[in-house]
This record gives C-alpha cells, structure tokens and sequence, in this order.
C-alpha cells in the first residue's frame, strides 16, 4: 500500500516513506497467518499453546491423586485413622462424604481461571499486529 | 380410591408420583418441541444451551438409578468403601473438565464415531467406535430398565414388566419427538426433581433421628464398626486393588459414556463448556451430599433392609419406617418421584446417544435405493435404541444395577478415554493404533463384563481381576494404541496439525480450523 509514489513527492517526503515501505515489506505475518500457512512459527505457537494446556491439566491432576486418590493407600496403611472422628463423624465418611465436594470444585475453578488465562495469553500473542 | 382395584391406601402416593413425573416429562417435552425443528436441534438442539441450562441437564441425565438408589444401599450394606462411587462419578467430571471438555466441543463433531472419523479420517475407527458407542449404551440401559422394574413394583406393587414398558414409552415419546432441544428441558426439570425429592425427605428425616436423640449409625446394627468406616474394599491387597480398580473406572470412564460426550456438543463453544462442566460439579456435590445421610440413618432405622438383601429400596422405605402416617406417605410419593425421574432422564439421555449414532451410521444409509431423511432416520434410530435393550430386559430380568453401571464404566474407560486422551493430546495417533487399542481395551473390559454377568464368584483373584477390570484394561488399551501407533507412524493422518488447531485454540482466534 506504500508502494503507491507520491506525485509530489518532495527530498523530506521520499526520505519518510523510505522506512515506512520497507517495514512493510518486511511486516512479519501475525501469528495467526504462521499458523495457517503451516509454517514452522506457527507449529511453535501452537504447540507451546498445547504444552501449556496440558500441563496445567496435569497439574491439577496431580493435586487431584495426591489428595483424593491416594486416601484408599493411606487407610490400607494406617486403618485406625478410620476410627478417628471430627466433630462426631468419623473422618472417612467426613472427608469422602462431605469435604470433596467443595474441593473438586475449587480444582475445577482454578482449572477454568487458569486455562481461560493461557488462552487470553495466546490469542494476544498470535493476534499481534505488526508494527 | 384414585385406584379402586387396588384398595391397599399405601400404594396412592407411589402411583401419584409415578403419574406426575411422566405426565410433567411428557408436557416439558412437548413444549420444548415448539423449539425443535431442524435436524441440529434434534442432535443438538443447534448448540445454543447456556451453561446453566446445560448443566442442570447434565446433571439431570447423569444421576441415574445406580446414584438415586444403589449409592445409598450399598453403603448400607458395605460402608465407606462404596463412597468411591459418588467421589468417582463426580471426579470423572473434573478429569473431564481438564483433559476433555473444551477441545471435544471445538472438534465440532456431533458423537464420539465423528470425532474419531474427524480426527483419523479413517471409516474403520468410526465404525468400531459406532459398534462401542451403541453397546456401552445398550449395557448401561439395561439396568435403568430394570431397576424401573423394581421400583415399580416396591412402590405401587406392578407387575414387573410394567415398569419396564412405562418408561420405555415415556422415553421413546420423548426422544422420537422433540429430540435434544426438548430432552434438554426434561433433564434440566428431573435433576432439580431429584435432588428436591432427596434433600425434602432427608431434612424431615434428620430432625426424627435428632429428636430420638441422634443416636450413632456406626454404633447401630449388630457393632463390628471399625470395617463399616473403612473407606476400601476388605481383604488386604485385593480390597486395595478392587477400590483403586473402580476409581480407574470412575475417573476416567466418564468422559467415555456415550450420553455424557453428546452433551457438550451442546454448547455455543469451547468455553462454555468449561463452565458447563464447572456447574455440573457443583450439581453433582449437592446432590452426591445425600445418600450417606440415607445411609447413615438407615443403619439405625433400617437394619432388616440388609438381613433382607433389599437395601436398594432403602431410599424409598426410610420414610414411612421412620415417619407412619401422612408425612410418611407424602415423603414416600416424593421419593418415588425422585427415583422415577431418575430412570426416565438417564434412559433418555442414552436413547438419544445410541439413536444419534444409529440414525448416522445405520437407519439414515441409503436400503435399496431408498434412504431416510435425518429426522425420521433419528426417530427409527430411537426406536432401536430403546426397544434392544427394553426386549433384553424383559426377558432376563435381575441383572444387579449398581455393577452392570460400573461394568459400562469400565468398558467406556477402557475404549473411549485412551481415544479421547491421545486423540486430543497427541500428534502421533493413527487409524491402525486407535482400531487396535480400541479393540483391546473393548475385548478385555468385554470379557470381564461377560465373565462377571455369568458367575456370582466374587473371591480370589481371577474373580478380583475380571470383577474390576479398569486397573488393567485401561493400561492396556492406552499401551497398545500408542505401540502400534508409532509402529504405523508414517500413516499420522495429514491434516492432524490442522485438527489440532480447531481442537486447541480459543474461538476467538481467527485461525483457519480446516
């Protein structure tokens, strides 16, 4: 669209859109084009976005089988903490019943706060127009 | 006097309620077929369902007989231990949630047979997945039939094959009728139905038990305590195998049930499937809080109920055991509405499941020159779908509810978790390794699905091992698709990294999603 001559054309102005054409020969895609087109960029773009994604859902995974998935391992071990009783309930019944309701949800709800965020974060980044 | 044949007063509440619930389900279903008109509505009522909406359907479709009365008799009947049931049917959403949720909505495909033929472009993977997808479905129908059955006869005194034709019916009208537009409306109705007609009760309940001055379950029915507290399996090494065997089932065979997946086609887009999947844990929590409360009281007001092998009708007995009288009975109609609501929305969700699968991949291919359009392909689909396994039904009654819905689980665990998991998340998959590990995983879940159906032996290991597959087969199905996927690894299909774009980025982004 630079490349348009300008009739008047004056020393000052060809040195002004000297610059201006040649960053926009040079504009990078966005990222967006990279990854349409294929290109290695955009395989980069896309598989950091994919790390990312899977990461965080192993993360929370993890926290998910050291605190729930490990309680059957921990009761085979140590049996008489099924006797131990909170507030008049014993703790199996309190903690299996009761209490890992509210915590799938908090894992759930980081889960969603932090995935929305990554994706935010991509689509910032390979939206990008050059400049 | 509502019923003059039978003058026995304790069976009115039950028929009330029975005939309330199908009647509210067929009029909900009706008015929301005046949105139903196009075949997107019918598979998926053309994904504008909002996050709220859809979750209570979820939650509507998922609490099914196993959960609204085989939770709270077996843990009656064995303790702690069988809470890993509802912990593992609601952890499997937040497996879900993490792995699956987002990416299975942005593949944009109505079933599981369409992802796995968008993803591999293969025929083959589509048709063995169509043949799980419609056996997983038929295996988990089978005891919402039959417990249908049960409790028709524990509350109104039918015969039992009434139960069995009554929500038949009610679904086949339903479905063939409005499809998913108004079947989303139904759910959405029966899990608030069913989570009022447990909370009510368990409320009236709990101030009876605080009124005799709250007297302690564990202590209740015959002591021998310490077990019934206990939170997995007996027997030492075996009881660690069979509670972490049925967590593997649980945790990872949600997202492979044919009923739960074609909801989140359902959703306007990736994120709001998220969401969905966030409420629906919630949902799942309030309504998971409740049967260890029927549990609990049915140990000090109930003991017979175990001696007597019936525990699965604690929940709709409880009432009247605890309460005589008018209470007794309006809680006991509520109850029975509750578990009434619980048959028709899950038979339903797997209706529409196996029907959409079947009205692609059967009843709408072209038969001598003539072929059904989408509509009346889905309707005759319906039909098959429910009239296979309401047949099988009525004629091998006494399947145990509770472990053929844990034998589907392991099956979709075993099949359709490695498919969607390395699917989503890895390049490398190929047609010849997803057929493979499908086939092994199907094969060995099957067997023990078979084996276990047959016997009644439930000691030693092989009867250990095949009982509770998961903790095997998953490995095994997982293992063999990647093995011979890198064995055929020059055939990864050639648009997978544009596949994984559409599975991966936000909606948001302006990317070609091939």
């Amino acid at each position: 669209m630079s490349d348009r001559p300008a009739e008047p054309a004056p020393v000052e102005r060809v040195r002004v859109t000297g610059p201006d054409r040649r960053r926009s020969t040079v504009t990078h895609p966005t990222g967006t084009r990279e990854i349409d087109a294929g290109t290695q960029l955009g395989a980069i773009y896309m598989g950091s976005l994919v790390r990312d994604q899977l990461l965080l859902a192993l993360r929370i995974l993890f926290v998910l089988a050291v605190s729930v998935a490990s309680l059957p391992l921990v009761f085979h071990l140590w049996p008489d903490l099924a006797g131990v009783r909170v507030l008049g309930v014993p703790l199996p019944w309190l903690l299996l019943g009761v209490l890992v309701h509210p915590w799938l949800i908090v894992l759930g709800w980081v889960y969603v706060r932090r995935a929305e965020a990554q994706e935010r974060d991509f689509a910032a980044l390979v939206e990008e127009v050059e400049r | 006097m509502i019923h003059p044949v039978s003058p026995d007063l304790t069976t009115v509440p039950g028929i009330v309620a029975v005939g309330f619930v199908t009647i509210a389900t067929l009029v909900i279903g009706t008015w929301g077929l005046r949105f139903s008109r196009t075949t997107s509505d019918f598979f998926v009522a053309s994904r504008t369902v909002r996050p709220g909406l859809n979750a209570s359907a979820i939650g509507g479709e998922y609490l099914s007989a196993a959960s609204f009365l085989g939770v709270a008799g077996l843990l009656l009947v064995f303790g702690a231990d069988m809470l890993w049931y509802p912990v593992g049917w609601t952890a499997g959403y937040l497996v879900l949630l993490v792995l699956v949720a987002a990416p299975l909505r942005r593949s944009g495909a109505y079933t599981l047979p369409d992802f796995a033929e968008a993803r591999l472009g293969s025929r083959r993977v589509r048709a063995v997945c169509s043949l799980l997808v419609v056996l997983i479905g038929w295996l988990y129908l089978l005891p919402q039939f039959q417990g249908a059955s049960v409790t028709l006869t524990a509350a109104i005194g039918a015969p039992s094959w009434l139960g069995v034709v009554i929500v038949a019916a009610v679904v086949l009208a339903n479905v063939s009728s409005g499809g998913m537009r108004s079947i989303t409306f139904v759910q959405a109705f029966q899990y608030w139905l069913k989570l009022t007609a447990l909370l009510v009760p368990a409320a009236f309940l709990l101030v009876v038990w605080a009124g005799d001055g709250a007297p302690d379950p564990s202590l209740a029915a015959g002591g021998g305590s310490g077990g019934w507290s206990l939170p997995l399996g007996a027997g030492g090494a075996q009881g660690l195998y069979v509670t972490y065997s049925l967590i593997a089932a649980t945790f990872l065979g949600t997202m492979g049930l044919p009923h739960v997946v074609v909801r989140f086609y359902t959703n306007p887009d990736g994120r709001a499937a998220r969401r969905t999947t966030l409420v629906v844990l919630g949902l799942l929590g309030a309504f998971y809080v409740l049967p260890p409360v029927y549990a609990a009281l049915g140990r000090v007001y109930a003991p017979e109920l175990i001696a007597a092998g019936r525990s699965d009708v604690l929940v709709l007995e409880l009432p009247r055991l605890m309460l005589p009288g008018l209470t007794g009975d309006l809680l006991t109609g509520l109850v029975t509405a509750g578990a009434f609501a619980a048959f028709l929305s899950t038979s339903s969700g797997l209706a529409i499941a196996v029907a959409g699968v079947l009205s692609q991949d059967v009843t709408g291919r072209r038969f001598g020159g003539r072929r059904l359009g989408g509509v009346a392909a889905f309707r005759v689909g319906a039909a098959l779908a429910v009239v296979v396994p309401c047949v099988v039904a009525l004629g091998i009654p006494g399947v145990g509810v509770a472990r053929t819905v844990g034998l589907a689980f392991a099956v979709a665990a075993s099949t359709f978790c490695p498919l969607l998991l390395l699917g989503i998340w890895w390049r490398g998959l190929t047609a010849a390794g997803a057929v493979a590990g499908l086939l092994v995983g199907g094969v060995g879940s099957g067997v023990a699905v078979g084996w276990t159906l047959v016997t009644s032996a439930t000691t030693g290991w092989t009867a250990v091992l095949l009982g509770q597959p998961a903790a095997w087969s998953v490995p095994a199905g997982v293992v063999t698709m990647v093995v011979v996927s890198l064995l055929t690894r020059d055939r990864v299909p050639a648009h997978t990294s544009r596949f994984m774009v559409r599975l991966h980025t936000p909606e948001s982004v302006g990317v070609d999603r091939g």
